[in-house]
């Protein structure tokens, strides 16, 4: 089961934690909405991703699991 | 406008089915004045396929139609092409009561075929939703018809009346207008305003055929996706394969508009046809166009050198990066500016943005910008890059696709208007520029301070 990042763009305020906390998959547009790279989430990656996920100030930031599953906001 | 088929003498010669595949098929049969009554409805396509009184019976149905719609590859046509069979299966899986909403929200402002079938033929429609009802399992059907189609919404209204005086529906059919606004007749927008909410798209999931219309399972259609869904459930996915091409099959309305055309309307083609003969349909033109909108104000521009040898039909299409999406095809004049159409065009777009996701509400605004300045001369060495650029991060980054729908237009402008927004980039407007738009641009609503989405960085 592979695991990726999406973001709910309607609930993204721009806070930018996501990006301090994953720079490695999240960076910002000038704006300051998060630009995400979706490729599969593994090991480590995965736990900092969740991490970012439960910072995130309006939940807005998904790691969904693949198949269809069920998402998680940490 | 006016309504008439591309093969335009069979619409005031047909008396009965069109058994034959040719064309007319949706507007077979259109009386000189009004909507075609329940009685001559009934006349000219005949009763539907009788539905099974045992529950087994209905189910293996429901599964019949639902492979029929699959052979003759039946795809919406409200401009995403997304195959019917897909949706309804996705709908008839779900274990809840489900619901089917008609998707005649007609928020393309150069579109009229959605609200002219309505007002022409709206018992070919109720039909499709009463069938594709039986399909997915639901017991209600509800039309959402833009507040600006009067006379659409007025014959549904009488069609549903009619009906209901003639008993035996299997279906509750009701009527429900919905506001024009351009990102109100997506999906989820349409959803959310008839669960009470705003009329703006929502992120999914839950999609609709999870989560939809109070709670329940729902099926989203175009309401010319029914309109043909009536005539397949009647002679069967080979006659309606008889009609257009491998990747299109069947018969589609396309709206014909512009400056130059004719007999602007809505006109039903053989996808495949070639742009020159929907325009012959039309009276011709007054000169040859400067260039054409295709598929949608989301859609793509083609330029005048390219027209010639245009085919309507998505293989065709494709070569110019263009589909015939909800079937809009808007000619421009030789006396237009094709730099100030499209950046007006542009900034139209950044402005429908309902300022729900930040890359739409901040990307399509700089991109209309952008082009607004080159098409000013006033973009500075910089503003093309910035263009594709801001297109190529702002792509798919929306609740819905109007973000991706934009950004394929500009893209299309700054293509097939190299020339002429080089040009205007170098010595700034031409005289054209200061004609009135040619392209019509409706005013929205203002939105409420409240709802606006303001980024806390800036």
């Amino acid at each position: 089961m592979s695991h990726r990042l999406r973001v709910n763009p309607i609930a993204c305020e721009a806070h930018g934690m996501c990006a301090e906390l994953l720079p490695e998959r999240i960076s910002l547009d000038e704006w300051g909405y998060p630009i995400l790279d979706e490729e599969p989430l593994g090991g480590e990656l995965l736990e900092h991703a969740i991490r970012a996920a439960r910072a995130c100030p309006t939940f807005a930031l998904l790691v969904q699991r693949e198949r269809g599953g069920r998402e998680r906001s940490g | 406008m006016s309504a008439a088929t591309a093969a335009r003498a069979p619409t005031h010669t047909t008396e009965t089915a069109p058994a034959t595949p040719a064309l007319p098929r949706l507007l077979a049969g259109i009386p000189a004045h009004g909507a075609i009554t329940l009685e001559r409805h009934l006349a000219l396509h005949g009763e539907l396929p009788q539905r099974s009184r045992r529950r087994r019976g209905v189910r293996a149905q429901a599964l019949a139609l639902i492979a029929e719609v699959e052979r003759a590859g039946l795809a919406g046509r409200g401009g995403a092409a997304f195959p019917t069979a897909v949706k309804m299966r996705a709908v008839a899986q779900a274990r809840r009561r489900a619901i089917v909403l008609v998707n005649a929200a007609e928020s393309e402002p150069a579109s009229r075929k959605d609200r002219t079938l309505l007002a022409l033929a709206p018992h070919l429609v109720l039909d499709g939703g009463l069938l594709a009802a039986r399909a997915v399992g639901a017991d209600e059907v509800i039309v959402c018809a833009c507040e600006s189609a009067g006379a659409g919404a007025d014959a549904v209204a009488q069609a549903i009346a009619e009906r209901a005086r003639a008993g035996g529906e299997e279906a509750e059919l009701r009527l429900r207008t919905v506001p024009s606004h351009y990102v109100a007749s997506q999906e989820s927008a349409l959803v959310s305003h008839l669960n009470g909410g705003p009329a703006k798209p929502t992120f999914t999931p839950p999609m609709p055929f999870q989560r939809g219309v109070a709670g329940r399972p729902t099926l989203v259609n175009n309401a010319e996706t029914l309109a043909h869904l009536a005539l397949i459930a009647r002679h069967g996915a080979e006659w309606f394969r008889q009609l257009g091409t491998p990747a299109q099959p069947g018969s589609a309305l396309v709206t014909l508009s512009g400056s130059p055309v004719g007999q602007p309307g809505v006109y039903e083609i053989e996808p495949g046809a070639s742009l020159a003969s929907l325009i012959d349909a039309a009276g011709g033109v007054s000169a040859p166009p400067r260039a054409a909108l295709v598929g949608g104000y989301g859609g793509t521009w083609v330029g005048a050198e390219r027209l010639p040898d245009l085919a309507l039909s998505s293989e065709r299409l494709a070569a110019h990066g263009a589909t015939l999406g909800a079937g809009v095809v808007v000619l421009l004049s030789q006396l237009a500016c094709p730099a100030a159409e499209s950046a007006r065009l542009a900034r139209w777009l950044a402005d429908q943005s309902v300022r729900q996701c930040g890359p739409c509400l901040h990307g399509l605004d700089a991109l209309a910008h952008s082009l607004e300045q080159i098409a000013a001369g006033a973009g500075g060495a910089g503003a093309d890059a910035r263009i594709s650029r801001l297109a190529s991060l702002g792509r798919g980054r929306g609740a819905c696709g109007h973000p991706d729908g934009a950004i394929r237009v500009i893209l299309s402008a700054v293509q097939a208007f190299a020339a002429e927004l080089a040009e205007h980039a170098r010595h700034g407007p031409c005289q054209a520029c200061a004609r009135p738009a040619e392209l019509p641009l409706p005013a929205r609503p203002i939105q409420p301070a409240a709802q606006q989405k303001a980024s806390p960085r800036r």
